[in-house]
């Protein structure tokens, strides 16, 4: 038996539901992590990732010296390095230099426009602030992005159209205080596990009722009360037909609807068309489900709605949201415990990365660039000249790869997220990567996207170094240095005020945004003084539990519920809403529909997981299909198959499973043999630019064994 | 409100609320009852009997754990009979459990004057260490049957249902249907049944590794050639692969 030299408590890095570890170290050893049975967010509970997933920290292919490419990369001829041997390790003095000297060439000749930058939902709110600062303060652009475009985007600008804010309005834990509950888009069960465990008890133990919408049988469906097996992209029509129900049945509120939103009238008017018999001709939903979801969602004192990403990731991904937010207005639940619109949010950070202004359109805070008032507050919070700060919105991270170009976007920088992953339509991605001009990436490893970069610097990882992240329902928590950091890496945030100085000099920049803190906590602080709802929040606040945001001032003890007496837009707007269909129907060469997501085992992009002990588990990548499907085609349960589409081709093995429904195939998105992007379509929602992930047309047809790229990494799993 | 119960433990009376247990209320008056298979955050079944108290009237030691506190009930909690049968219950532990993980329990052994070596040649749940998957092992030897592992996996946390008891009697013990190694069993790993655990018979592979004399750098090797190992011999077919030339990869570059 080993006793621990010590123990260290901080928060989980994967999901967005930021349950409090406790790591065991023997020396620099994270042998075990434990989660303290007190804790407000996770009740002692983890998941596979958080209790054995930490072990990618000490991976051989960690790279932990500052490297520069071998040979010179060129735009048009820009090639993925994986091998140390094309990498010469470097000084960080050296890789700093040429990073400030490269960046700064191309923005003097180039402007703004040419610069732009990746944050990361991974890093902590102060590595998202000071790389956000740093661009927009030194190259004055707004080109500043990160995954939360590919992920809730769509949800963050219809909350954001509709009350104004967004963010879970309510905590996750008060899921045993519904009466009824809908999850949509979304597989808890997998992806949210500690969450989806409070959903579980809130069913068993608290009488809750559960309707899931989803195209997929997910595990939560072995709960509910009403599964409503739409066809991908259809939510708009179900949800509606559900408004459209409610309103028949007046089971709507009206008091609420008088005292508390705008827009009433059009929108009721808009939902006419929406019968259950229409909803039921375009989704496939038996219209008396939908009947009796109304019933339930609308005729309960307490429901709450939860999604995630089968919601936003849509070319119609903002409607879709807002056919969930008229719900919660229609029936007034929202603003009270038990009740509420729940976007559950993927990353560990995507929220504070949101909140930190990792964003083209907003300084931290939500506060938009293009007025006038915010860019004044950040110059001169920032010491910049007047005028000095851009006050046109930036691109998105979509649309920073597709502007590349010579009169584009010249330069990127990368801090710990892997594009050439997750964004859709990967071939066309690579070609623009190949375009860039120069490349910097802040990473852990060469994932699929520092491959590309001209200078990798080595981060710390989150066990190595100090900061916050805010979780899913906002609730801001300590990160805390348990080992020295890898061979010569470095926490982000050094990083990049290492950097910062270097382009300032550079720059010849007369007053200085201030780059020079000892710790982290100056950061937030600094944060603090500029976004109202962080403006209490500080270190020696967080150290037993996290708090909630807003926090608008050091007394305050943070707001669990969000709207009690008012919205911050002042009322809730409906809003009207039609049908539109994917972008890319099925047909005669394509007749199945993908949708992609992800799996217990691993993480998005699989930079972490697939270098861990969690990749045993989960080795290969799998495509779900039903049994009517594979009989049509002729498929084996684990058969090889190629799955095309019109944008790419690779080959994988199927799984048999009802969890599919008849013409909808499922793809995890984290395995670069058979990297489901490839397939995905790049078309965007017009509003939030948040890409189609969830619906694209592909053929699928039998393969050869040898085909796929290592038909021996297999793993017998019972749960699957 | 209903009506607060009187009762007294070790002569203190106090005023509790109807419905909590002898433990609960014991632990407000800052009196400790000794706990072994109870865990705040699992439901309490009674079954390692450490917690009993004498209630005068009562025929039989009652579980504290369990019992429910009643109007003028009189608790003692470290007479003679409760210490005895506390003794009593350690000595058998130890006699066919290992409980070298477990220092809360030794402790408790020395507290109440358990011999060791009371049961001598008495049978044992003593074999081999169960290491099917890379998350965690299963040291069954060291098992109590606290029955908290199968709680957490069942209806306390999980709702997986991976583990259970399965025989009768000293037989007794926590598996998977048909023995099945649990990567094929319902299993998620979510591990908490290893956070649970009072006597280290769950316990994360590296940590097992560590305590079998490994340095940090070999553990992770040895679990990436493990990887190799057991992932490239279990393979249905024989036919030697050969990567496709005609599939669209994102890249080689990951291991």
């Amino acid at each position: 038996m080993i006793q621990p030299d010590r123990t260290v408590s901080t928060t989980c890095p994967y999901c967005g539901v930021g349950c409090n570890l406790e790591l065991h170290l023997k020396g620099d050893f994270i042998y075990g992590v434990t989660s303290p049975f007190s804790s407000v967010v996770n009740h002692g509970n983890l998941c596979v990732k958080g209790r054995f997933g930490y072990d990618f920290i000490y991976h051989p292919s960690r790279v932990t010296t500052p490297m520069v490419r071998k040979i010179p990369q060129s735009p048009g001829a820009r090639t993925q390095a994986f091998d140390l041997n094309e990498w010469t390790p470097v000084s960080w003095d050296e890789a700093l230099d040429l990073t400030a000297d490269r960046l700064v060439e191309i923005y003097r000749r180039d402007g703004p426009h040419a610069m732009a930058v990746y944050c990361s939902a991974k890093a902590t709110n102060e590595d998202n602030y000071l790389l956000e600062k740093l661009f927009r303060a030194l190259f004055r652009t707004n080109n500043v992005d990160h995954c939360t475009r590919l992920c809730h985007a769509g949800s963050v600008v219809a909350l954001q159209m509709a009350v104004g804010s967004s963010a879970m309005s309510n905590t996750a834990a008060e899921v045993i205080y519904n009466d009824a509950f809908i999850v949509t888009g979304s597989n808890t069960a997998e992806n949210h596990p500690i969450i989806a465990l409070q959903m579980k008890t809130a069913v068993e133990k608290y009488g809750a009722k559960l309707i899931v919408v989803d195209p997929r049988r997910v595990e939560m469906v072995n709960w509910a009360k009403l599964w409503l097996p739409l066809k991908p992209g259809t939510d708009v029509p179900v949800f509606s037909a559900i408004a459209h129900v409610i309103l028949k049945e007046k089971l709507h509120n009206e008091a609420f609807i008088r005292e508390r939103t705008e827009n009433f009238d059009e929108f009721a008017a808009s939902m006419e068309k929406f019968t259950p018999e229409y909803a039921e001709s375009i989704s496939g939903v038996d219209r008396n489900l939908i009947v009796q979801a109304a019933r339930m969602y609308g005729g309960a004192h307490n429901a709450a709605i939860y999604w995630s990403l089968g919601i936003p990731e849509s070319s119609h991904g903002t409607d879709n949201a807002l056919s969930l937010i008229n719900l919660a207005l229609l029936t007034g639940h929202i603003g009270r415990k038990g009740n509420g619109l729940n976007p559950l949010r993927g990353q560990n950070n995507v929220q504070g990365a949101s909140d930190a202004g990792a964003m083209p359109w907003h300084y931290p805070g939500y506060q938009r660039v293009d007025q006038e008032a915010n860019a004044v507050k950040f110059e001169k919070a920032w010491s910049i000249e007047p005028g000095g700060l851009d006050r046109q919105l930036g691109l998105t991270t979509t649309e920073i790869l597709s502007a590349v170009g010579p009169a584009g976007v010249r330069s990127l920088f990368i801090m710990g997220e892997n594009p050439m992953m997750s964004e859709p339509n990967l071939n066309h991605t690579r070609k623009n990567m190949e375009q860039l001009e120069f490349i910097v990436a802040q990473d852990l490893f060469f994932n699929e996207s520092s491959a590309y970069a001209d200078v990798f610097l080595p981060a710390a990882s989150w066990a190595e170094k100090e900061g916050t992240f805010t979780n899913t329902d906002r609730r801001v928590q300590r990160v805390r240095q348990a080992i020295q950091p890898r061979g010569q890496s470095r926490a982000d945030w050094q990083i990049l005020c290492d950097l910062a100085r270097r382009i300032e000099a550079r720059l010849g920049r007369p007053s200085s945004a201030y780059w020079d803190y000892q710790h982290p906590a100056e950061v937030l602080a600094e944060m603090g003084r500029l976004v109202p709802e962080y403006a209490g929040i500080r270190y020696e606040r967080l150290e037993k539990e996290g708090l909630q945001t807003p926090v608008p001032d050091e007394q305050h003890p943070g707001t669990p519920i969000l709207f009690e007496k008012t919205f911050p837009r002042g009322r809730g707007k409906f809003h009207r809403l039609d049908y539109n269909p994917s972008a890319e129907p099925t047909d005669d060469e394509f007749p199945l529909i993908l949708t992609t997501g992800r799996v217990l085992e691993h993480w998005h992009g699989g930079s972490m997981t697939r270098r861990s002990q969690l990749d045993d588990l989960y080795p290969e990548a799998i495509m779900e299909i039903n049994s009517a499907d594979a009989l049509l085609l002729g498929l084996a349960d684990l058969q090889a198959v190629r799955v095309t589409s019109r944008r790419g081709s690779i080959v994988l093995r199927a799984r048999i499973t009802a969890k599919a429904t008849p013409g909808v195939v499922f793809i995890p998105f984290h395995f670069y043999e058979a990297a489901a992007n490839l397939l995905t379509i790049d078309v965007l929602d017009p509003l939030a630019k948040i890409p189609e992930y969830k619906v694209c047309a592909v053929r699928v047809s039998p393969a050869r064994e040898d085909e796929l790229v290592d038909s021996e990494a297999r793993q017998t799993r019972g749960r699957y | 409100m209903p009506e607060p119960l009187t009762i007294t433990i070790n002569d203190q009376t106090i005023t509790v609320q109807p419905g909590g247990t002898i433990l609960k209320a014991a632990a407000e008056v800052g009196i400790s009852i000794p706990t072994i298979c109870f865990h705040d955050f699992c439901t309490a079944n009674a079954l390692c009997r450490i917690c009993v108290v004498e209630v005068e009237g009562a025929r039989t030691l009652a579980p504290a754990c369990v019992t429910q506190v009643a109007e003028g009930m009189k608790i003692h909690t470290q007479t003679d009979r409760v210490r005895r049968a506390r003794r009593s219950i350690l000595e058998m532990l130890n006699a066919s459990v290992d409980l070298s993980d477990a220092p809360e329990i030794q402790e408790m052994m020395h507290e109440y004057g358990a011999n060791p070596d009371r049961f001598p040649g008495a049978a044992t749940h003593k074999q081999p260490v169960i290491d099917d998957n890379p998350m965690y092992v299963r040291d069954y030897s060291k098992c109590i049957l606290c029955w908290r592992c199968v709680q957490v996996c069942a209806k306390d946390a999980q709702y997986t249902y991976a583990i259970n008891f399965e025989g009768r009697g000293f037989e007794t013990r926590i598996g998977t249907f048909f023995d099945h190694p649990l990567p094929e069993t319902s299993c998620v790993f979510c591990g908490q049944c290893v956070g649970v655990c009072p006597t280290g018979a769950l316990k994360p592979k590296r940590q097992w590794l560590l305590e079998q004399g490994l340095s940090a750098d070999e553990i992770v090797q040895t679990t990436r050639s493990e990887r190799r190992r057991k992932f490239r011999g279990t393979l249905r077919g024989e036919s030697p692969s050969v990567p496709g030339e005609t599939q669209t990869k994102v890249s080689g570059g990951q291991p």
